[in-house]
């Protein structure tokens, strides 16, 4: 038994000749309608047969694995978990890497260059945004497309503060994510009545609303053209440069994250993240059980909603500049796909998928163009193969164990 | 008096166009279930191929007439085959998974298209030939009505009436009204359940391909991008008039048309889409289950 029979070649030859006709127009004809010229591009449909017949091949394979594991699962009943699961889990290697780590993050801005740790800034706001969804996708089940919305009213809140007003980094912090979470709470009420995917559209209606405001409302928000000229954060007054400024950023995320880890993790065990991930696996039955699934929801809307609005405020105060087209929809779905990819409900898996999105394209300039492509295949193969992330938010499992001198054992033995 | 007749009109085409897009969401979610988000990609994909197969021949020179049933013909083609596609790669394998995954993949496979068009052909808007010539005829009321408009209306109104005639009365029709009420007692009975989806998706994508070809040649240009935005609002409209309803969807993109118009007209047009948009969320506040749809009762 071999694993590609000729069969599945020869299939595979089909499907690659499906995409060649599929593909044809778009990709092979590019027309000029001014100059009224066509161009026949064959060369683009030679690489979409290739891509195609191998890329069928290579799933063709998979499959094929898939089913022997299948069988031999079934055969010896222990479970298989991933190897990164593995080393995370032991002891032993545990600290080292956790000491590791740190020892690498806090010392990022030493080791490497202020653009390098502009980055890495970046994606640790990244990260944050990510824990800040993952409490209302990963953990309480509520899709949320409009994410953006909040990141918007944190960033706009301390533009606009601080032209007004003239308030500063630290004082408008609290309130771009006070205000945040309250829009959360203004947009939770109304969905409290709608199932997933109805709470999708309305979520992502209300995204574009926002950003449909702020673009059009142009004595509110300046419009299009944005508002400039954001001071940085400040620190008890010290004079910095702009790399020093830079690096204080990166430290001030750092703690920012170390906060929000903290906290989503003691959420995540406490009364209230044990009612969300029960509201996410079965809302009937949790109100059955006496969860109030009103507060529960609009909670985890305002907590999610808050973080995004603090991320909001640095990120104005980073880039020195806000403008409606920083909000769009495809925010918010790179910010979904780090939950999804990293693995819903997991603090790792969040960290790991922002790593991995963000770092990536940023390192691979030359690829960038092809950045949103690989998002949306990378969205489809996730769920198709491996829907559940790279990472697994583990449930804590509640065992009963008995102790060895125990009289219950002994019966048991 | 006149300036609300023209915008009764045109409220009416747009209100047209919705319909033929709200249809395929209507049709899939009456189905599986799904919000087919790349329904709206459909609907461009549509568009662009018109757009490439039209230019193409008015390049080489074919009378107008050539050129409008080729297109048509070749718009219908490959949408339906995206459609068809697009099934079987990102809803097929998780027809029982939970709700979410397929929505996520839903809309992985909407940034997929997107990009995959803008990368393959281009980011700029791109001027449409013009398919639909004035007609004489309608000269005397051509400040009121357009050509174009009488093109999509009547062009709605006939792919409504075979719609309705092929779901009410042909053997597939009846197949997909089954599935859609009772998919384990379908199998049942004998239903090719699979297939019956495979030509949901299929019929879905030629309305809206039908719908891409009339706007972008209504319009004058199209965009990698306008499926999203039309997509959102077509399924507003599918919402509006209740989810799973083919009536409903009809008359759900006929009040966001009419709406929007009329918002453009007496108000402004920077706010057409949050008109929309906030027509949804009032909706779902006050009547989740639309104007013509069931109310989802759900039994533990």
């Amino acid at each position: 038994m071999t694993m590609i029979s000729r069969q599945d070649v020869k299939r595979s030859l089909l499907v690659s000749l499906w995409f060649v006709f599929l593909s044809f127009p778009i990709m092979v004809i590019q027309v000029n309608p001014v100059e009224r010229t066509v161009v026949w591009r064959w060369s683009n449909m030679l690489t979409v047969a290739v891509a195609s017949f191998l890329l069928s091949l290579l799933v063709r394979v998979w499959l094929f694995r898939q089913e022997k594991r299948l069988v031999q699962v079934q055969l010896s009943p222990s479970p298989q978990p991933s190897i990164f699961h593995d080393l995370l889990k032991q002891q032993k290697f545990r600290y080292p890497l956790v000491i590791a780590g740190s020892v690498i993050v806090l010392a990022f801005p030493l080791l490497f260059s202020s653009y390098q740790a502009n980055i890495m800034t970046t994606a640790l706001m990244y990260i944050v945004l990510g824990l800040g969804l993952n409490i209302v996708v990963g953990l309480a089940g509520l899709l949320d497309l409009g994410y953006v919305a909040f990141y918007a009213v944190g960033a706009y809140s301390y533009a606009l503060l601080n032209l007004h007003f003239d308030l500063g980094f630290w004082a408008a912090l609290p309130v771009g994510g006070l205000l945040a979470a309250l829009f959360g709470v203004l947009l939770g009420f109304p969905v409290l009545r709608l199932r997933g995917d109805y709470l999708a559209i309305v979520t992502l209606g209300f995204g574009e609303i926002i950003r449909l405001i702020l673009e059009n409302w142009s004595a509110f928000s300046k419009g299009p053209s944005g508002i400039s000229n954001i001071p940085r954060p400040g620190f008890f007054g010290v004079e910095m440069s702009l790399d020093q400024a830079m690096t204080f950023m990166y430290y001030l995320m750092l703690g920012l994250l170390a906060a929000t880890i903290f906290v989503v993790n003691r959420l995540q065990d406490s009364r209230l993240g044990r009612a969300w991930v029960a509201l996410r696996e079965d809302e009937t039955a949790c109100q059955a059980m006496g969860i109030d699934k009103a507060g529960t929801k609009l909670i985890a809307f305002a907590l999610g909603a808050f973080w995004a609005g603090l991320i909001g405020v640095i990120f104005a105060a980073k880039t020195t500049f806000v403008n409606p087209a920083s909000f769009t929809f495809m925010e918010s779905a790179i910010i979904l796909s780090i939950v999804v990819l990293g693995g819903m409900g997991s603090i790792t898996g969040v960290i790991f998928g922002a790593l991995i999105l963000i770092l990536l394209p940023e390192y691979l300039r030359p690829l960038s163009e092809y950045r949103m492509l690989a998002f949306g295949a990378i969205l489809v193969a996730m769920m198709i193969f491996k829907p559940e992330g790279f990472i697994t938010g583990s449930r804590r499992v509640y065992r009963f164990q008995a102790q060895k001198n125990s009289p219950i054992l002994k019966d048991d033995e | 008096m006149d300036y609300f007749i023209e915008l009764f009109c045109s409220g009416l085409t747009r209100g047209a166009i919705y319909a033929l897009i709200a249809l395929g969401y209507t049709m899939v979610y009456g189905i599986i279930g799904l919000i087919n988000f790349a329904h709206g990609e459909i609907y461009m994909i549509g568009a662009f191929t018109a757009f490439i197969v039209a230019t193409v021949l008015s390049i080489y020179g074919f009378p107008l007439a050539a050129i409008v049933v080729v297109t048509g013909i070749s718009a219908a083609i490959w949408s339906s085959a995206y459609g068809y596609t697009v099934e079987k790669i990102a809803y097929k394998p998780l027809r029982n998974a939970p709700r979410l995954t397929p929505l996520i993949s839903a809309i992985g496979m909407s940034i997929l298209l997107q990009n995959y068009v803008l990368l393959a052909q281009t980011s700029d808007f791109l001027p449409f030939p013009e398919l639909i010539p004035e007609f004489a005829f309608m000269e005397p009321v051509a400040h009121i009505i357009g050509s174009s408009d009488l093109v999509i209306l009547v062009t709605t109104a006939i792919s409504m009436l075979l719609l309705t005639l092929f779901i009410k009365f042909t053997r597939l029709g009846k197949a997909m009204r089954a599935t859609a009420q009772d998919k384990t007692m379908a199998l049942l009975v004998g239903i090719n359940v699979d297939r019956v989806i495979s030509a949901t998706f299929i019929v879905g994508s030629l309305l809206a391909a039908i719908g891409g070809l009339l706007i972008a040649s209504h319009i004058g240009q199209i965009n990698f991008a306008i499926g999203f935005i039309a997509g959102i609002k077509a399924f507003t409209a599918a919402v509006l008039g209740g989810i799973g309803s083919i009536p409903g969807a009809v008359l759900g993109s006929l009040i966001l048309g009419l709406t929007e118009s009329f918002a453009t007209g007496y108000v402004s047009s920077d706010y057409e889409d949050v008109f929309a948009f906030s027509l949804l969320v009032l909706i779902l506040i006050f009547k989740p289950s639309g104007l013509l749809g069931r109310a989802n009762i759900g039994k533990v």
